[in-house]
């Protein structure tokens, strides 16, 4: 038996993290989440703050991590149409254009359809802009100076929601969604420290270790990999019941798998241990 | 046969015969996309143009897209291609990594033209032709010469692809090293240095007010993990100070450092799995959801399907 373990093909492995996120995935069942004071301090400011607040989206992200930062995008971006709050779209990512444009879509125009949000109006879209963290400087003393227009060309002295606009001191609430530079780190830097402008910071889990230091000080919420999305989702559906249907809680089915797989990974390591002792034992090589 | 090729046999059979059963048994099929036509502002009576958007089959006026549908099969395939490295290199890997980089590179130059060539650039130097060509809505100003620095800059730039200009891409380099380093040093001095120092700055013993008690009260939790902080934040400290020798108490102290820094690692390693579970998750969620059909979380086809 030990022989076998010692030599055994990696690939088994492989079959079995397979065997384990996709059991789950396809029994589609999942476990209660609960909200940590990190996530539960965003949310409870994104319901503080008045109906109509400015809040500027930055999801500074591609499709490479968008399985990762996707259903905290989608529910932040829920929570902000039901409290009625002024969106601003933006990304310092090029590829992260088509994604920021989805979630417009996806939320705003059809989940939201009843409520007729209008463009330019209730949510704008500024689209990307090249310059890495110079955008965000530039943004805190002057928004038109990196986006004249919006993506569709339209200026924004133009554009009733923009009109009144002039820097980032003018925005309620940041909302950060990174995968990595830019991103957390540059929002923290150019924005949230030296204007004092609140924060929100949701990030991809290789991330997450880097951004903690700054909660409570420099961000004010931090919603770090899938568990922070489900832990929002939780909390919307602790205050919205109706977002408690599955169809709502993409992060929460998410941790289903991440469970067996972690307990498979655990699993792992101990036999993996094992292994390297009973060898020991029997005066194999150290 | 070889092993190999004979489990490749088996896995590619059995795939086939796994959806040729599904679209014939099932009745509906698989692997389709639905969309619909939109009014890009609806309600308006003047503009009347319309965008295509994703729909659900229940809705009635979707159709079936063949150009999405497409795109879903190949999105399926390039994923089981990715997943097939894992158990050895071979060619469906390599095309699609070959696509992979291709689009990306493509994307990344189209995005480029349109998203800062165009609106930054040449609508700055040329008001005038970049409304007649390209943006219609852009404000009538006089150009804005000041952009023909950047302008000369980057042709500057590009001449390190020149065989004999390399040394001239030096300078534009050298412009954005100093500019960024310039930058850099100041924001990591404000919000990197001197706030998390303010941010370790924290009472060992702490007392916080409850609504049930008039007078603050001991918080045992917070005040250990405030000392928990500040005795971390020390021993890493002395674990990276090399002036003295680690020996005695500076050794022990040290010795620590080296246990939290192990931690924060673990910590890292296990953040970085769980992002990855995560990723994986998300594409076999895409393929049993919207390639396969054997899944409906968000409800988006008719009962039953």
């Amino acid at each position: 038996m030990l022989h076998i373990l010692q030599n055994l093909d990696r690939r088994w492995i492989y079959l079995a993290m397979l065997v384990a996120v996709a059991g789950p995935v396809l029994a589609q069942k999942s476990f209660p989440e609960k909200p940590t004071k990190l996530v539960q301090d965003a949310f409870d400011y994104v319901e503080r703050i008045p109906e109509g607040s400015n809040v500027l989206f930055s999801l500074d992200y591609a499709p490479s991590s968008d399985g990762e930062l996707s259903p905290m995008t989608t529910t932040m971006v829920r929570h902000c149409c039901l409290k009625r709050h002024k969106m601003f779209f933006m990304t310092l990512w090029p590829d992260g254009l088509p994604l920021l444009q989805r979630n417009i879509q996806k939320i705003i125009e059809t989940e939201f359809a009843d409520l007729n949000l209008k463009e330019g109006e209730d949510y704008v879209n500024f689209g990307f802009n090249a310059g890495k963290e110079v955008v965000i400087i530039v943004m805190g003393t002057n928004i038109r100076k990196m986006f004249p227009t919006d993506i569709n060309g339209k200026n924004l002295a133009d554009i009733p929601l923009t009109a009144n606009i002039s820097n980032l001191s003018d925005m309620q609430l940041i909302v950060n969604i990174s995968a990595g530079n830019p991103g957390m780190k540059e929002w923290v830097q150019y924005a949230s420290s030296p204007l004092g402008i609140p924060l929100v910071v949701g990030s991809t889990a290789v991330q997450a270790p880097q951004a903690y230091p700054y909660y409570p000080s420099q961000m004010l919420g931090l919603l770090a990999a899938i568990k922070g999305a489900a832990e929002y989702e939780a909390a919307l559906g602790n205050k919205y019941p109706k977002y408690q249907e599955q169809k709502y809680t993409e992060g929460i089915r998410r941790m289903a798998p991440q469970f067996w797989a972690h307990l498979l990974i655990i699993g792992l390591i101990v036999l993996g241990n094992g292994i390297y002792f009973a060898e020991r034992v029997k005066g194999g090589p150290r | 046969m070889k092993r190999e090729t004979l489990i490749w046999t088996i896995l590619f059979v059995a795939g086939g015969l796994f959806l040729a059963t599904r679209a014939v048994v099932s009745g509906h099929g698989f692997g389709k996309a639905y969309v619909k036509q939109e009014q890009i502002h609806p309600g308006s009576k003047t503009d009347l143009r319309k965008k295509t958007v994703d729909a659900s089959p229940k809705e009635e006026d979707a159709e079936l897209s063949l150009p999405r549908t497409v795109g879903l099969w190949l999105a399926a395939f390039f994923t089981l291609a990715i997943f097939s490295f894992l158990y050895r290199d071979n060619v469906f890997y390599k095309i699609t990594e070959a696509v992979f980089v291709g689009v990306t590179a493509a994307y990344w130059m189209v995005v480029g033209v349109w998203e800062t060539l165009v609106p930054k650039l040449l609508a700055n130097l040329a008001p005038g032709f970049t409304r007649t060509w390209f943006m219609p809505d852009l404000k009538d100003e006089p150009p804005n010469y000041v952009y023909l620095v950047p302008l000369i800059l980057g042709i500057m730039l590009l001449l390190r692809l020149a065989p004999k200009g390399g040394w001239i891409a030096r300078w534009p380099l050298a412009f954005i090293v100093g500019t960024y380093a310039g930058l850099r040093l100041v924001s990591f001095l404000e919000a990197d240095f001197v706030s998390q120092i303010r941010s370790t700055i924290v009472p060992l013993v702490a007392f916080t007010q409850t609504l049930a008690a008039q007078k603050p009260v001991f918080d045992l939790w917070v005040s250990l993990r405030n000392i928990g902080l500040v005795f971390g934040v020390l021993s890493c400290l002395t674990y990276f100070f090399f002036s003295v020798e680690h020996r005695g108490l500076v050794g022990r102290v040290a010795r620590v450092g080296i246990w939290f820094l192990m931690i924060t690692f673990g910590a890292s390693f296990a953040f970085t799995v769980m992002g990855r579970i995560a990723l994986f998750a998300a594409r076999i969620s895409f393929l049993f959801d919207d390639w396969l059909w054997l899944i409906d979380p968000t409800g988006k086809r008719p009962q039953g399907w």
